[in-house]
């Protein structure tokens, strides 16, 4: 045992492996972060990745270029964002059940219209990805799409908006002390439309990472809980960019661990043992870090003018 | 743009706001069918039939709505309290588990107790094993403060590959030949039909009973008010002297055990062991059903029927017109959607500036 995991700490494979896990959820947990800055909850993340995987997806099958393909993904997350926007800061729903409907349009959307643009296919039709950057020469990088190195670079990006621009200020604001954000002259529902319209494209272009980088195709339950984990990354990293990517990597490193050492059969366990790992860790760091964590004050508290 | 409180609803409004929703999502329905090519009128005329357009689409219609009438309870009477419990997944599988552990024919025989013991004992495990799973997010939530919707999202998965890893090992039935299938319940367990030559099966009685019980529960009696008051505003409950810990916690053992039951009515009526696909996401779809009901526990039988009716009359429609019975989950999620917008619009009014 103490064999195995040596050997496989040792191997560059596994680290390529624990940054390609990370990825979707990097960009997925940075959609979450935003919003929740903003004060609202994004449910609808899971479904949101789902249909940015398929429009990505479905533009670079149709002809268009990968980056392209991102755009749309992109740009579907950012449309169903706004619809959640609207629900749950114009109209000022319940953020929780809102999300919920998110994700199951959303899905349900993308997985109607592939059957109906893919009436009768037995294999999904494939695409070409984006390849490794080989040029890059540094040892896990290189093993890496730049949809990777976007993500990335997107943490400090987040983290210099959120806590060194004016424009993250009012975003922090909004999250924390809405009616004071309003005395001071912003739109609230402004502010947070806009957090959830950004958040959400990046959770789109997440779920476009899977079938652009991580495969070369669409398949149903592809994204498989991944949004909902992200959910649970942005309370473990106190909602704090740096500690998201750190919250990522260590999601990913337990996952890609998991793999390994069930193909290995490490210790006799049913694989199913090794997958349920990542979860069960989840939940624990979720109660581990439950009491010192920092809600946004106003999170999931909807904000109307003039009532208190 | 801003929301102005109405001073009352008017009964009008009551109901039209509901009939709107229901246009709206016919109406965005109709747009997808249209654009997969098929005839918008004959599409819903074949979901309609179906789903509620003879003897036996009505026996279909009710047995998929046995199971969700019970996860659409266990949603309603968390929501209530404001308990977001979105496991209820799970707990099914847990309780089906639970039901075929307590009543399954291991190694042939199974336990040698009479009927009459073992079918409550039965219901009793699948219950508990489903309020067990409850307990956990429960007292993390109000022990440390963590939000229950990723704790029991997180376990649906959980639960999944449990129920996988005990197909493939203590519970695997010898005789499915590697097809993953636990063993099968005793036939003395097995709930009787409630007409003949259907699929329709006592449970539905056992479910049309516990809704009226919730109901009851939650209208007449000082629990039912403490849960309603903790839903309200749980400050405002705890400071009027209500058990705000205590009555979260029995409001998720009472989630929790409804959906474990629903795992085990399905084994013991329709399927008669556990796979891995019994449920295709009962679950989720009971959260649906809740929220389309208001939360009411009797609106809940009727939003399942419907849901049912759609979903089973979107399998037999995709079979004679190119629709894909993915329309079933579009309908079931455009219906959510705009009937929360419809109950805004009831209670407020929008202001342009």
């Amino acid at each position: 045992m103490v064999d195995a995991l040596a050997a496989m700490l040792a191997n560059a494979d596994f680290w390529s492996a624990v940054l390609r896990v990370a990825t979707p959820l990097v960009l997925g947990t940075l959609g979450v972060l935003l919003c929740e800055r903003a004060g609202v909850l994004n449910l609808g993340i899971e479904g949101i990745m789902v249909a940015g995987a398929f429009t990505g997806w479905l533009a670079v099958h149709a002809g268009a270029s990968l980056w392209t393909g991102v755009l749309v993904a992109a740009a579907t997350g950012a449309a169903f964002g706004l619809l959640h926007g609207v629900l749950t800061v114009s109209l000022a729903l319940s953020q929780h059940v809102a999300g919920l409907g998110i994700t199951m349009f959303a899905s349900s959307v993308a997985y109607y219209a592939y059957r109906v643009s893919f009436p009768n296919v037995s294999t999904p039709p494939t695409i070409q990805p984006f390849v490794e950057m080989r040029w890059l020469e540094l040892p896990v990088l290189s093993a890496q799409t730049p949809l990777t190195l976007l993500a990335l670079a997107l943490v400090p990006v987040v983290a210099w908006v959120l806590n060194r621009t004016p424009l993250g200020l009012a975003v922090r604001m909004v999250g924390e002390n809405p009616a004071a954000a309003e005395g001071q002259g912003l739109s609230v529902s402004a502010v947070r439309m806009g957090a959830i319209v950004a958040g959400s494209a990046l959770m789109g272009v997440a779920g476009a990472f899977l079938t652009l980088s991580a495969f070369n195709a669409f398949f149903f339950n592809m994204v498989n809980g991944r949004g909902w984990i992200c959910v649970a990354l942005v309370v473990f990293a106190s909602w704090r960019p740096g500690k998201a990517l750190a919250g990522a990597l260590l999601f990913a490193f337990f996952d890609a661990m998991q793999l390994r050492l069930q193909q290995a059969d490490v210790g006799g366990l049913p694989y199913q043992a090794w997958l349920m790992l990542p979860y069960v860790l989840s939940i624990v760091a979720l109660i581990a870090v439950a009491r010192r964590a920092s809600y946004p004050q106003a999170l999931m508290k909807p904000y109307r003018k003039g009532e208190r | 743009m801003r929301l102005e409180a109405r001073g009352a609803v008017s009964p009008a409004m009551a109901v039209v706001a509901p009939l709107a929703a229901v246009a709206f999502t016919l109406v965005v329905a109709a747009l997808f069918v249209a654009w997969a090519g098929a005839p918008v009128g004959r599409t819903y005329a074949l979901i309609f039939e179906g789903g509620f357009g003879s003897r036996f689409a009505w026996s279909e219609t009710l047995t998929r709505a046995t199971p969700l009438v019970l996860t659409g309870l266990a949603a309603a009477i968390a929501f209530r309290a404001r308990l977001y419990n979105i496991g209820a997944e799970g707990q099914l599988y847990a309780g089906a588990l639970a039901a075929v552990a307590v009543g399954g024919l291991h190694g042939g025989t199974g336990f040698e107790l009479p009927p009459a013991v073992l079918f409550p004992a039965m219901l009793a495990a699948a219950a508990l094993a489903g309020a067990v799973l409850m307990a956990l997010p429960a007292i993390a939530k109000t022990r440390f403060g963590v939000d229950e919707v990723v704790t029991t999202l997180l376990l649906n998965f959980i639960v999944l590959l449990v129920v996988s890893m005990m197909l493939d090992g203590p519970m695997k039935d010898p005789t499915a030949m590697g097809w993953p299938q636990s063993v099968a319940l005793q036939d003395e367990l097995q709930l009787s039909k409630l007409v003949e030559r259907t699929r329709v099966h006592t449970g539905l009685l056992i479910a049309l009973a516990l809704a009226g019980l919730a109901w009851g529960v939650l209208r007449l009696t000082t629990f039912g008010f403490e849960v309603r008051a903790v839903g309200a505003n749980a400050r405002a409950a705890r400071f009027a002297g209500v058990p705000v810990t205590r009555t979260i916690l029995a409001v998720a053992l009472a989630s929790g055990a409804v959906a474990g039951l629903a795992g085990a009515i399905e084994v013991a009526g329709r399927t008669g062991y556990v796979t891995l696909d019994m449920s295709p996401g009962y679950g989720y779809t009971g959260i649906v059903i809740a929220m389309l009901a208001g939360l009411n526990p009797l609106g809940v039988v009727a939003a399942a029927v419907f849901v049912a009716g759609v979903l089973v009359g979107a399998d037999s429609m995709s079979r004679a017109v190119a629709v894909p019975t993915y329309v079933a989950d579009l309908i079931v999620a455009v219906a959510l959607l705009s009937m929360l917008v419809a109950t805004v619009a009831a209670r407020y009014r929008l202001r342009l500036r």
